[in-house]
């Protein structure tokens, strides 16, 4: 008991909580998106990658943090380009296509890396993103540290919660992208084209997905590694349907998650002698398939996920 | 000028075999842009992977070493996605059927190899079955998602067998490796040939190429699933056990990707660690595709990603390109038959009469 | 009438899908105030010709114009943007809303920038006074999927005379609602009508077009077989333009009941909203048809999963020749002789990539007659369909032939064959000639009534109360998940089986027609 206390009573803890919640909430975000608008996107693990990858190497070649981050966007937005090509224009597996977008942009990620740094035996680092100080919140006691000193990235994707919630909610553009997520012919009989809400979602959703991927290389670590991503992007999924597709409980989804992660990374310190490391690592996963377990049948999945639309089509 | 497209009738084998090859093709070709891009000559690397590939005996006998995982995974995938039971989780339904394969043939049984290399194959194959059942049942009774919960699995089971690799199986000869303790000489399967890698998995892995093309076309079962797949509403309406016909699928899907990790464990390794597997159960899929779902087809597209990979590893080390050039040519080639069946559904017609603006 | 201006005018339009030519050089002109109705059997063209005009299709030639700023002006072809600019407004017999949203947020979708707040309260304004001045009284806040058909369709036409419209389109706007909210709606349309709209009217049902059109325009085989106007119309004299040839009406023979071989007692399902059952009894006797009415969505998807095999009650029983059934999977039923027809026979009925044979076989491909040792006995299923194709005039390229290939009326035609050729003695026939032309109507009729006449007991589930006139030796009427008797068909009227779909008890229906 006395652990659990001293666990979360450090604001240290609620700190890395926050961190490591930061690059799901981007991935949630983003998968949030798409999916709100019909498209399963499973290429997201893989768009991971790329955005991890593309942002650490711009900055590496010299661009700045910002560059960096922007370029990560791109990566992933023309990834996502190709998955709504295949599955919005031409109407085929989303299953399938975000799988090979996921293969495809791991393999592109990791050969491009290879050929760039072909000599590197250890990782090399960047000047990754520092926390920043937020004048009078940060220096409050305990919830300045717990809560007010991220990176840039962290605070970034706070704002992209409630812009995504204000976008949704509060304008006609997200009044047609839960329409065409709902029933793609209620947004075809009002003349607003299914093909362009769906392709521009999952554009920018991926790109969002991306920014995920970024913060790991650009925020959390200073480098790439492979095998980094660690299946983060599946965690989002299910993070999605645990969220019901609400940005707000996107954001309380992968904080929780955060801080069960960073709450069981003090526990193993503290524990560690008696249980393999590897059960702690495990729990993400095992917690990811629990939340889907109790949540699947409640879910209130976009009626028209998974369902491709060609014009003038019926349900 | 307009494009028209009009539904297919019906797509022959022809030009179903077709898509495969031109998928295939285009991968390869597309990949020649990153080989430029990595300084290096396309016909050159081309020329290489083939070699590597396919250049001697014993480049050969390599290629349908690879081959034999990814003709099981491959089969896993494909009875399985016609059922429309999207079981992304081969890669850890492999390892569990290792697992399976080493704590029964590493001493706990002790008989003669007639019986042993059976008992080793039959543990595998239950213990990478009910792998899947578990996400399939839960999807019956919870409505979860297979794909998301088998692809989350593979992350569980792999640090399952590193806690197991580095605890109560490590091998205390191994010099502090982490890896299993070896399987007894009586539970690995015979060589093919001497002095060749190839293993008795291969003819496993024919076998159950041959046995799924059967039950696909001849057996009531393969009728269930293929009704199941493609019209579950309709199937059910006829009586068809829908939930059931699911778990049959599901035990023998994850059986299949077991099969594989037995093979992988008692035919080349000998003992199990956690890199056993370098994504064969994620390739398996591709494997599928490109074969059209067929398990005749599998065979052939498991020899050309194990082609690809062998073909590979041997041209990087000639030019220093990096192999996930063999990565790249399985994804796009994923891709590519994806596109590929877009043409199948579809026949596009170039229209020359100009519409009045 | 015709003094009014023109609205909307097609002119010479033709569409051809491959072989068949669904319009062939139809025009017409709508005139402001009027309402147009169009008449066809399923299948005339109707329905093609009014997505021609809205834009989901593109006509091979002719023009749609329509009345703007500077007279008639054509409109692009394939664009509904340009239709619904242009003022035209359709209501789906399919609706398209979006049913997770709330009315208003139906109604508003498309008509904002994209990028804009703070719009909602004007919007809400414009649709209360298009409300008050219409009727169309519906609460705009609620979940378009916890709205009734009715109130969804005074949605769909909310849409369009929000974004003011000159001309709506109803395509088979009661199909759905009682013969009293289709009453209403009538009354709505002409209020409409008369302050200027310009009403399109699509229907197969002739009574109601006389009932609420000014002018008739009837289409058959995608050509225009007649425009009258409504009040001169003789009622045979559209008949016959609408079917051509004088169809050989199914004549049905007394029925001489015998045993009864189905029965529910006292069965309750709890399910889904439009599938729970509460208290239903039912019998179904040897040598009798019963017809089932009712509202869609009251319940017959419930009957009809239970005797389907595939609901098991919550409560109460189902007795199959006197043996309890109750939780009997449709592979057992169909083995003891009963015979199930889907309401959605595309959906439910067949295995679209499957062969004729395979979906003939495929209840029964367990049994001896199709397996051996769970090998199947491909010769019999071939046997089978073929004999089938030829028996029950199966157009279609063989018994290998992939059953979505088949046209509606042929996938009924293979249902017919797969469930009759085994002489069942309980029959559900659920919607059996929905969407199909009147001849292959006349010959599911035909099939079914010979069945009953062999002794077998059927229940048909229709919302054509036509079908069930001429099917049914006894009504029952299923309304809120209740199950009332209305009695022998002789000597009922539409009036009182209108009520009781309404939920009148039989008595107070039958004392207000």
């Amino acid at each position: 008991m006395d652990v659990l206390f001293d666990i979360l009573g450090s604001a240290n803890f609620w700190a890395a909580a926050i961190r490591i919640a930061t690059p799901l909430i981007f991935g949630v975000l983003g998968a949030l998106i798409c999916e709100r608008a019909g498209v399963l996107n499973l290429g997201i693990e893989g768009i991971f990658v790329a955005g991890a990858m593309t942002g650490w190497l711009a900055v590496y070649l010299g661009a700045g943090l910002w560059g960096g981050v922007l370029i990560a966007a791109f990566a992933g937005a023309l990834f996502g380009l190709l998955h709504a090509f295949l599955t919005v224009i031409l109407g085929l597996s989303q299953h399938v296509s975000g799988i090979g977008i996921t293969l495809l942009a791991t393999s592109v990620s990791y050969f491009t890396y290879r050929t760039a740094l072909p000599d590197v035996s250890s990782p090399p680092r960047i000047a990754a993103f520092q926390p920043v100080s937020i004048p009078g919140l940060s220096d409050l006691p305990f919830i300045g540290p717990a809560l007010f000193q991220q990176t840039p990235l962290t605070f970034l994707a706070l704002v992209f919660v409630a812009l995504v919630a204000l976008v949704l909610y509060r304008t006609p553009l997200g009044l047609a992208i839960r329409a065409v997520g709902d029933n793609p012919a209620s947004v075809e009989a009002q003349g607003l084209s299914v093909v362009g809400l769906r392709v521009g979602a999952v554009v920018v959703g991926s790109a969002l997905m991306a920014l995920g991927g970024a913060f790991l290389t650009m925020s959390a670590f200073d480098a790439f590694f492979f095998g980094m991503v660690n299946g983060r992007g599946w965690i989002c999924i299910a993070l999605v349907v645990f969220a019901s597709w609400q940005p707000g409980k996107a954001l309380l989804g992968a904080l929780l998650f955060g801080a069960f992660d960073a709450f069981q990374i003090r526990l193993q310190a503290q524990i560690g002698q008696v249980v393999p490391g590897q059960v702690f690592l495990m729990m993400p996963y095992l917690l990811s398939i629990v939340a889907l377990i109790l949540v699947a049948r409640r879910a209130d999945y976009p009626r028209a996920l998974l369902q491709p639309w060609t014009k003038g089509q019926r349900h | 000028m307009t494009i028209r497209l009009e539904p297919r009738e019906d797509a022959g084998l022809g030009l179903k075999i077709g898509v495969s090859l031109a998928a295939g093709l285009v991968a390869l070709l597309l990949v020649a842009i990153p080989v430029l891009f990595a300084g290096g000559s396309p016909l050159t690397a081309y020329g290489l992977m083939i070699q590597g590939a396919f250049g001697s005996m014993f480049a050969f006998s390599e290629t349908l070493n690879r081959a034999t995982p990814l003709i099981l995974t491959g089969l896993a995938c494909a009875v399985a996605f016609r059922a429309k039971l999207w079981n992304i989780g081969a890669e850890g339904q492999l390892y569990i059927g290792a697992l399976a394969a080493v704590c029964i043939g590493s001493g706990l049984l002790q008989l003669p190899p007639a019986l042993m290399i059976p008992t080793v194959m039959i543990a595998g194959f239950l213990a990478g079955g009910l792998m899947m059942v578990i996400p399939t049942v839960i999807k019956q009774r919870f409505g979860a998602d297979e794909v998301v919960i088998t692809l989350l699995l593979n992350f569980v089971v792999i640090l399952f067998i590193q806690m197991l690799v580095e605890g109560p199986l490590k091998d205390p000869l191994s010099m502090g490796w982490p890896q299993s303790v070896p399987l007894l000489a009586e539970a690995k399967l015979p060589k093919l040939l001497p002095r060749l890698r190839m293993h008795w998995g291969l003819i496993v892995g024919l076998v159950a190429a041959l046995v799924l093309w059967l039950m696909v076309r001849k057996t009531v079962l393969g009728f269930e699933i293929r009704a199941v797949g493609e019209n579950k509403a309709a199937a059910r309406f006829a009586g068809i056990p829908v939930d059931a016909t699911m778990l049959k699928v599901a035990l023998i899907s994850g059986g299949l990707a077991g099969l594989a990790g037995v093979g992988e464990v008692a035919g080349v390794k000998g003992y199990l660690s956690s890199d056993l597997s370098p994504g064969f159960g994620y390739s398996g899929i591709v494997v599928a595709m490109l074969a059209g779902l067929s398990p005749i087809g599998t065979v052939i597209a498991a020899l050309f990603v194990a082609a690809v990979f062998v073909g590979a590893d041997s041209m990087s080390r000639a030019t220093g390109i990096s192999s996930y050039i063999a990565d790249l040519v399985v994804a796009l080639s994923l891709l590519c038959v994806l596109v590929g069946s877009f043409f199948l559904r579809f026949r596009v017609k170039w229209d020359r009469q100009s519409v009045v603006a | 009438m015709t003094d009014a201006p023109v609205l909307l005018s097609l002119q010479n339009i033709t569409k051809r899908f491959g072989a068949l030519t669904a319009n062939d050089g139809i025009s017409l002109d709508l005139h402001r105030g009027e309402i147009l109705a169009l008449l066809g059997e399923n299948g005339a063209g109707k329905t093609t010709l009014m997505n021609i005009l809205f834009g989901h299709y593109v006509q091979d030639e002719g023009d749609v114009r329509v009345l703007g700023d500077g007279g008639l002006t054509a409109l692009p072809p394939g664009s509904p943007g340009a239709a619904l600019k242009a003022g035209i407004g359709m209501v789906h017999q399919h609706f398209t809303l979006a049913e997770n949203l709330s009315g208003l947020a139906n109604i508003r979708l498309g008509t904002e920038p994209l990028l804009s707040f703070g719009r909602e309260g004007a919007a809400r304004a414009k649709v209360q006074k298009i409300i008050a001045e219409s009727g169309l009284d519906v609460d705009l806040d609620r979940r378009v999927a916890d709205l009734t058909v009715g109130e969804k369709q005074r949605i769909e036409i909310l849409k369009a005379l929000y974004r003011d419209a000159k001309v709506l389109i109803l395509d088979e706007p009661t199909a759905v609602l009682t013969p009293q909210e289709a009453d209403g709606l009538f009354v709505v349309l002409r209020r409409l009508a008369a302050n200027g709209l310009g009403v399109i009217f699509i229907s197969h049902k002739l009574g109601e077009v006389l009932a609420v059109s000014h002018r008739i325009l009837v289409l058959r085989g995608g050509k225009k077989a007649g425009e009258l106007v409504t009040a001169d119309a003789d009622r045979r004299a559209i008949a016959d333009l609408m079917v051509g040839k004088a169809v050989a009406a199914v004549v049905r023979t007394p029925a001489s009941p015998g045993d009864v071989l189905l029965a529910l007692e006292n069965v309750s399902l709890h399910g889904a909203s439009g599938r729970s059952l509460s208290g239903v009894d039912l019998k179904l006797r040897a040598g009798e048809v019963v017809g089932l009415a009712g509202v869609s969505g009251n319940g017959q998807s419930g009957i009809a999963g239970l005797i389907s095999g595939l609901a098991v009650p919550t409560s109460g029983t189902m007795r199959l020749y006197g043996e309890t059934v109750t939780r009997a999977d449709p592979r057992a039923l169909v083995a003891n002789g009963v015979a199930r027809m889907p309401e959605d026979r595309q959906h439910d009925g067949v295995v679209g990539t499957m062969s004729v044979a395979d979906n003939i076989a495929i209840e029964e491909v367990r049994s001896a007659a199709f397996s051996k040792m769970g090998f199947l006995d491909r010769k019999a299923m071939r046997e089978r369909a073929t004999a089938a194709i030829a028996g029950y005039d199966v157009r279609c390229q063989g018994p290998d032939a992939e059953a979505r290939l088949l046209s509606g009326g042929n996938v009924q035609k293979l249902i017919l064959a797969r469930v009759l050729e085994r002489g069942p003695r309980v029959i559900l026939a659920n919607q059996p000639t929905r969407g199909l032309d009147v001849g292959a109507q006349a010959e599911v009729h035909r099939r079914i009534l010979a069945a009953r006449d062999r002794g077998a007991a059927v229940l048909v589930i229709s919302e054509d109360l036509d079908e069930l006139f001429a099917l049914a030796d006894r009504f029952v009427v299923v309304h809120a998940g209740e199950l009332h008797d209305a009695g022998p068909s002789e000597g009922l009227d539409r009036g009182t089986i209108g009520l009781m779909m309404a939920g009148q008890s039989h008595a107070r229906a039958e004392m207000a027609s």
